[in-house]
């Protein structure tokens, strides 16, 4: 019989799924996922988890109960670092013990740790283990490896070249071809900052980047720019010591200095730790470059579709006016 | 010289600023967090930052208009925010109009250039090493003795036959510690501070509960942040035993762990097994301990939106599940009020004196106290 593992559609899914799919199938795994969010899967997820932890965590429970009965193991590694210089939030550290422990009625969970400080190979160590763990041979696992390596390099290079995550993943699937990048000439363009886990779930950001494209704007998230060089842009005493945030605050002070954007949205979660720190020091920067307006989008699980729309068209027009005014073609 | 000014936790301020007076710096001492504080804090930090950012938000912003130039706090590695609460406060306090400077001193077993960098920047009176040597050692005998009275006082109060004699005391011999000078002044003023802390007239006989409180480290310190709970329990007969101290906490994180440290890390191992940030593998940890020792109830403190807190949260259900042992979780923001407080800790306190009694460990209906 086919050994299943359940992949929560949340959370690590929008960065890692191809890479961890293809793994998994090139070992002859077949992979599941929990799918689309939904009111239910939403509302399953806050009866479980704690009033007090952020929604993604919550969205991250319903997901998991929503696969726990269809699947011989759920995998939730503990990815503590992939860059050698940055780690995750702690509810990424703790997501494993978290599910756990919170949770009745869980299939084994497979959480190997996957910390790249620990010297040379160490990621490949952690994918050998997960790899033994249904009693495959290592020249196998190997070939597995290499392959989802690959399949990680082109999906970085698809989110490189305009795509966001849920269209790289559609790409990589019907084995397509990479249509040319968007043209942002003449529309305005804004950026969406914030983590890909709430700006890429449909549900829980309340379809923000769609309605933004419906609206005729084009959206460019933090996974379209090279994380490398948004880094320089970095001018922070200290690095923020998580990745996402990391991210998400070069990106914006890299797109405020470069001024390419017309406008900077930063979505985040209803108490949400690090987005504190972020949000406040992406406010402290917008003060410095008044050109280019920016607002924050708080999201939570009763966050209402026609509040954000409101909101969205209140910008887009404030934008609008004030690209005209500059024009001096404001109609007076 | 600049005036210097550093975060308050509890009482540990009588040392720093015997130790920043040392180095030839003129102190303004930060003001008990009080609801001015937290007014500044919720104004100027911002909406989702935890509870202790907030109120060292307001604490700085009153040092500062009482002149303030320079803030000595410390720094982190992460994952827990606090790591760059210094870099944020300072951008916070230049953009109001404060132009404050921050030294942040990172872990020196880590950093020990930029440690002593720092310290030779806050050293105004050009004092040698070993005399900087000396003056640590004798704050850190005061700071000892501060914790030994504080941590006989949550032993004491349970006990004590006219309510509220020991805070009396307390409050009195505090003085005492902080006049001390010398190495030789701080013993004798700490022996006589426990001295008179141990004579508040006591009930031997009564029948006090025993509770642990594990959590986060400023909300465990800081009395003014988490409304006197070990006051509110000690008043309701409850003998507090709080899993953290300042000493106790640098010696982990300056010279190398100590053994009850490694114990309280293989104790959650089970349940969480490395750390993630904060003090949340600790609050496991130490309910396990506390489990096994016998305690009658462990009370969790946390700031709101506190993420290695809320891990730990999650984990803690089964936790007590597991070990039989009630626990209580207390998320504090500048919202709390010290009367619903007060009423969830008697709800608790009736629910640990009825387990016991039906485990038999008590016969007679406790009187209450």
């Amino acid at each position: 019989m086919i050994a299943r593992v359940g992949i929560p559609s949340s959370l690590f899914y929008y960065v890692h799924f191809p890479m961890w799919q293809t793994f998994f199938s090139e070992l002859g795994i077949e992979v599941v996922t929990s799918g689309q969010t939904t009111k239910g899967l939403l509302d399953e997820g806050v009866k479980e988890a704690l009033a007090d932890a952020c929604v993604p965590i919550k969205l991250f429970f319903g997901h998991v109960i929503a696969l726990k009965d269809k699947v011989d193991y759920l995998f939730i590694p503990r990815v503590v670092c992939l860059n050698r210089k940055t780690i995750y939030c702690p509810k990424f550290l703790g997501l494993p013990d978290m599910i756990r422990h919170g949770l009745s009625g869980i299939p084994p969970i497979i959480d190997v740790q996957m910390d790249n400080r620990e010297g040379w190979a160490s990621l490949w160590r952690s994918y050998l283990k997960i790899g033994r763990i249904f009693g495959k041979g290592k020249m196998k696992i190997l070939m597995a490896y290499l392959k989802a390596w690959a399949v990680a390099k082109r999906f970085q290079s698809l989110l490189l070249a305009g795509m966001h995550p849920p269209e790289a993943m559609a790409v990589l699937k019907e084995g397509g071809r990479v249509q040319p990048r968007h043209d942002h000439k003449g529309g305005l363009v804004f950026a969406v900052l914030g983590y890909p886990y709430e700006v890429h779930d449909q549900f829980i950001s309340v379809g923000l980047v769609k309605k933004l494209k419906k609206m005729g704007v084009s959206v460019i998230t933090m996974e379209n720019l090279s994380p490398k060089k948004i880094a320089r842009a970095n001018i922070l005493e200290k690095k923020m010591f998580w990745t996402f945030s990391d991210l998400a605050l070069n990106a914006a002070y890299y797109l405020f200095r470069e001024g390419k954007v017309d406008g900077i949205i930063h979505l985040t979660a209803f108490g949400c730790g690090p987005d504190s720190m972020v949000d406040k020091l992406m406010e402290l920067a917008s003060k410095e470059y008044p050109e280019i307006p920016y607002m924050s989008v708080t999201i939570d699980e009763h966050t209402g579709d026609a509040g954000v729309s409101t909101r969205l068209e209140a910008f887009l027009d404030m934008v609008k006016r004030k690209k005209e005014a500059q024009q001096g073609t404001c109609p007076r | 010289m600049p005036k210097v000014t550093f975060p308050r936790m509890g009482e540990s301020w009588r040392t720093f600023k015997m130790l920043m007076n040392d180095l030839g710096n003129e102190v303004v001492v930060p003001p008990r967090p009080n609801k001015r504080t937290l007014d500044y804090g919720v104004r100027y930090a911002p909406e989702f930052a935890c509870l202790p950012l907030k109120i060292l938000m307001g604490t700085y912003v009153e040092t500062c208009l009482e002149g303030a130039e320079l803030i000595v706090t410390s720094g982190g590695s992460g994952p827990c925010r606090a790591g760059l609460y210094g870099q944020l406060h300072k951008k916070i306090l230049n953009s109001i109009g404060f132009p404050v400077d921050i030294i942040v001193f990172e872990a020196p077993k880590n950093h020990p250039i930029d440690f002593l960098r720092k310290v030779n920047r806050l050293n105004a009176s050009r004092l040698s090493y070993r005399a900087i040597w000396e003056c640590i050692k004798r704050g850190w005998e005061k700071l000892k003795y501060l914790d030994d009275v504080e941590k006989l006082t949550h032993v004491v109060r349970p006990r004590e036959l006219e309510k509220g004699a020991t805070t009396r005391v307390y409050r009195r011999v505090l003085e005492w510690i902080d006049i001390a000078y010398t190495m030789s002044e701080i013993k004798e003023a700490g022996e006589a501070a426990l001295q008179a802390i141990r004579s508040v007239p006591q009930d031997a006989e009564r029948k006090v509960l025993k509770v642990g409180i594990v959590g986060e480290i400023y909300v465990l310190l800081e009395p003014a942040s988490n409304l006197e709970i070990e006051e509110t329990l000690g008043i309701l007969g409850v003998e507090v035993h709080r899993s953290m101290f300042l000493t106790g906490w640098t010696q982990d994180n300056t010279v190398k762990e100590t053994s009850e440290t490694l114990s309280v890390k293989d104790a959650a191992a089970p349940y969480i097994p490395l750390c993630i940030g904060g003090h949340g593998q600790e609050s496991v940890g130490h309910t396990v301990l506390y489990a096994k020792e016998g305690y009658d109830g462990v009370i969790q403190l946390a700031p709101f939106t506190c993420i290695p807190e809320i891990v730990a949260r999650t984990i803690l259900n089964r936790v007590s599940r597991v070990h039989n042992i009630p626990v209580l979780t207390f998320f504090l923001d500048e919202q709390t009020g010290k009367a619903g407080m007060t009423t969830r800790l008697e709800a608790f306190v009736d629910l640990m004196r009825r387990k016991k009694s039906q485990a038999g460990a008590l016969h007679a209906r406790p009187e209450v106290v």
